[in-house]
């Protein structure tokens, strides 16, 4: 177990210990977290800083208001309910279409329908604070439902796949892109089943995949090699994320984004506390990125000039 | 820098717990091992006598040093005396007083003593004994055997040695029969010895005191000699001249006056009765740290209420479960519910042992997600739902122990120990997340859980562990370092290194 411990020492690996005692309590001040927490004010400051989001429709923020979603998403056929302050991806009902006989039914992207009434249980359980990290009640938004990009067509089961960058101290040190399988249920998180997939920061190329903390090349439902795909709009990807840092303030963070066919990538929320697998998705460590960082730090750089160093910086060589 | 304050912290609060715990250890006594108990001996006098038509005035030779024993406590019982305590000569007295008494009158006094081998005498140096008035032919029989015996001797204690056996010799020469023949008791022979060490100038003193061997009814003081070398008392049997005392000798008195005397009163008779018992070695060193003035047995947990006591035995356990919690979770890495649930949960064992309760409280879980699945398709509101959830959970504890007291099992009854909004909470969560991540997540987080109760359980029920906190709470602050400590750990959790094994040489 020793051995075990020094090599992935040696590797570089970040365990969740260190994650939490010298990451993210040294840089990412408590205050900040509600930036984050709350998605509806993580869409706020993004817009206000022309950062590109999912069109919110609507916020529901009490049990009174639940009966509002009807009008909300009255002239809308796709759509996604999520939890404000949810975290792990748990809570989000993505509605893709609605029913064809039933205006008042809706297809969930499983393809199983639901009626208005179940869906409005599901907002007033969020609201309730069913999903919020500390129970407290919570506001259900209503926003635009992403069509995700055909890149991904093949290497995602129902879904939006998302990309993941983690950013620290604004440069971004890592990326992977997730994508829904059918354990995962539509769902882009990798501890609910989905397949994440690490990416080349200097192309924008997928690495190899990973599901369950195995390694694996393939979709587990599609079969589609999921190594080897050029994640478009690659370097506006890098530069929203390293943006990201600028208008939370958090030193360590997760920037999800999500692929739009239309629009091009969306920030779709981000995240104070961001996982560790996605070290497994690249094969690599975090902590040499993190000292590689903290040797290049400039504190003046633009997010487009973070975004290029990460690029030329974490680029793997061609194998 | 943090890094180097928590350190320093925890070394601090490590030090100042050890340094007091072996304090309390090593000078004061406290046992580290439960039921360490000393033997404690009660000696019991009876002073009963016939009341004179006066006032009556009892005084009674009471212990004052005794080598090799320690005073646990005293008391005396004498209905309507007044009682004091007065401090002639080398020694102590206590006094009863009465104006008036009619009958027979008796009159108790108890010393309760325990060895202890520290215990040492502390006695001034004597000043060289006058010459004894002794008369003749005495007089010329003493001045020729302590001539005798001084020419066959190099000091005190080998001049005590031969005398004494000059003086138990079966054949003894004229001199010696002659002072023998004088001394009609083994008390007054002593008294003998005492003035024949006199007219050598070598201080000398009769002790009287009793051998504690098990419980007797009526013990009789033995007699012995004690001679001061120049430097320190020591003790020879008069009948052997062998130095020593016995084995567990408590010395009463000192000196060649009577035990008690009794004014205005007669027929005067002592029983002595010795009691031997075992008592906890806690009380005792808290009744040593009192009178050595320190605070330390004030501000024990042995002199809160029972009750509180009792409490305090189960509260002082959960931080040795936080501790727990702490590796099991940060060090090993093992999922679970709720932040400190593993614990009281592990609480809750306590009362129904640990077969019963793992049994108990799956089977209150499982029955309780079962019903928390059917409500959900009632779709209620999360708050109602919960306090639905809550009220289950008190029906089925209602239930499982009415039908395991219909089976018999009385170990089913305490289920109603288990904290039920504690349960309510883990139901609700382990159905979210069944829900939310599937069955498979749930199970691994209820089942790290339970695995974190009953090590913690386990932990929390070694007996030495909870008398070692409940007598040095002190302890607890090395916990707390060792919890500092590990909330500074940046190394792998152990779970980890599966989990990562994928990176192994990358």
């Amino acid at each position: 177990m020793r051995g075990v411990a020094r090599q992935l020492r040696e590797s570089g690996v970040l365990g969740l210990n260190e994650r939490n005692t010298e990451v993210i309590m040294r840089l990412n001040p408590r205050r900040l977290y509600p930036l984050v927490d709350d998605k509806a004010r993580t869409k706020e400051i993004a817009l206000a800083a022309g950062m590109a989001v999912p069109d919110l429709y609507g916020i529901i923020r009490n049990q009174g208001e639940v009966r509002r979603f009807a009008d909300i998403v009255a002239d809308r056929s796709s759509f996604v309910v999520k939890p404000a302050q949810g975290s792990g991806g748990d809570g989000i009902v993505v509605v893709t279409s609605r029913s064809e006989r039933k205006r008042n039914a809706f297809r969930l992207t499983s393809g199983v329908l639901v009626s208005e009434e179940e869906l409005q249980y599901h907002i007033s359980n969020i609201v309730g604070g069913q999903y919020s990290l500390s129970g407290n009640p919570d506001k259900a938004l209503v926003e635009y439902c992403v069509q995700f990009d055909p890149v991904f067509a093949d290497v995602s089961y129902q879904g939006v796949p998302d990309v993941r960058v983690v950013v620290y101290r604004g440069y971004p040190a890592m990326a992977m892109v997730r994508l829904p399988t059918r354990a995962s249920d539509g769902k882009a998180n990798l501890h609910q089943g989905a397949v994440g997939a690490g990416i080349d920061l200097g192309t924008g190329k997928t690495l190899t995949g990973v599901l369950d903390d195995e390694i694996v090349d393939e979709h587990p439902d599609t079969g589609a090699l999921i190594t080897n795909l050029q994640i478009p709009h690659w370097a506006h990807i890098l530069e929203l994320a390293a943006r990201g840092h600028d208008v939370t303030g958090l030193g360590y963070l997760g920037v999800d984004i999500v692929l739009d066919r239309d629009l091009g990538p969306l920030i779709l929320e981000m995240n104070a506390r961001p996982g560790l697998n996605i070290q497994i998705a690249n094969c690599t460590g975090l902590k040499r990125r993190i000292e590689r960082i903290d040797d290049l730090h400039d504190a003046t750089a633009s997010p487009k000039q973070r975004a290029a160093m990460a690029r030329s910086e974490f680029s793997l060589p061609i194998t | 820098m943090k890094q180097r304050y928590v350190f320093v912290l925890a070394a601090a609060l490590a030090l100042v717990g050890i340094a007091v715990f072996m304090w309390k250890w090593t000078v004061l006594g406290f046992p580290v091992v439960q039921d360490q108990e000393t033997q404690v001996w009660t000696i019991e006098s009876a002073i009963s006598f016939d009341s004179g038509p006066g006032s009556i005035k009892v005084k009674l030779h009471i212990p004052t040093l005794t080598p090799g024993f320690r005073t646990l406590n005293e008391n005396s019982v004498s209905r309507g005396y007044g009682f004091s305590l007065n401090y002639p000569s080398g020694g102590r007295e206590a006094q009863w007083a009465i104006r008036r008494a009619d009958g027979r009158q008796t009159i108790y006094y108890r010393i309760s003593v325990y060895e202890d081998p520290g215990s040492e005498q502390s006695d001034t140096t004597p000043p060289f004994p006058p010459p004894p008035v002794i008369n003749e032919p005495l007089k010329t029989a003493v001045d020729v055997v302590v001539a005798d015996v001084r020419e066959r001797s190099a000091d005190a204690a080998s001049f005590t040695t031969e005398l004494l056996r000059d003086m138990n010799d079966p054949s003894p020469d004229s001199n010696v029969e002659l002072l023998v023949s004088e001394a009609s008791s083994n008390t007054e022979f002593v008294e003998t010895i005492t003035t024949m060490l006199a007219a050598a100038r070598i201080p000398a003193r009769m002790i009287h005191g009793f051998i504690l061997a098990g419980r007797q009814r009526s013990a009789v003081p033995v007699a012995w000699l004690e001679v001061h070398d120049g430097d320190r008392w020591r003790f020879f049997n008069p009948a052997t001249g062998e130095e020593g005392v016995p084995d567990r000798f408590l010395i009463w008195w000192r000196g060649n006056e009577p035990l008690v005397s009794v004014e205005g009163g007669s027929n005067v008779q002592v029983d002595f009765a010795v009691q031997e018992y075992h008592l906890d070695a806690v009380s005792i060193a808290e009744r040593q740290a009192d009178q050595q003035g320190s605070s330390v047995g004030g501000f024990s947990l042995y002199n809160l209420p029972i009750q509180t006591q009792a409490v305090y035995s189960v509260l002082l356990m959960i931080p040795i479960g936080a501790l727990i919690m702490v590796l099991m979770r940060n060090l090993i890495g093992v999922d679970a519910f709720g932040t400190f649930m593993p614990v009281l949960i592990a609480l809750a064992f306590r009362e129904t042992q640990l077969l019963w309760g793992v049994v108990l409280f799956s089977l209150l879980v499982a029955l309780g997600l079962s019903i928390r699945f059917f409500l959900e398709r009632l779709r209620l509101l999360l708050v109602p739902r919960l306090s639905a959830v809550l009220i289950i959970v008190v029906l089925l504890m209602l239930c499982i122990s009415l039908v395991s007291h219909q089976l018999g099992m009385e170990t089913g009854l305490s289920v109603a120990l288990f904290p039920m909004v504690i349960i309510a909470m883990t139901i609700e969560r382990m159905s979210v997340v069944w829900e939310e991540r599937g069955a498979a997540d749930a199970m691994r987080a209820g089942l790290g859980s339970l695995v974190i109760a009953v090590v913690a359980f386990i932990a929390m029920g070694q007996e030495w562990l909870e008398h070692l906190v409940f007598t040095f709470p002190e302890l607890l602050l090395v916990i707390l370092a060792l919890t500092l400590l590990a909330g500074r750990y940046t190394g792998y959790r152990l779970l980890e290194l599966q989990r990562f094994k994928a990176l192994v040489g990358k």
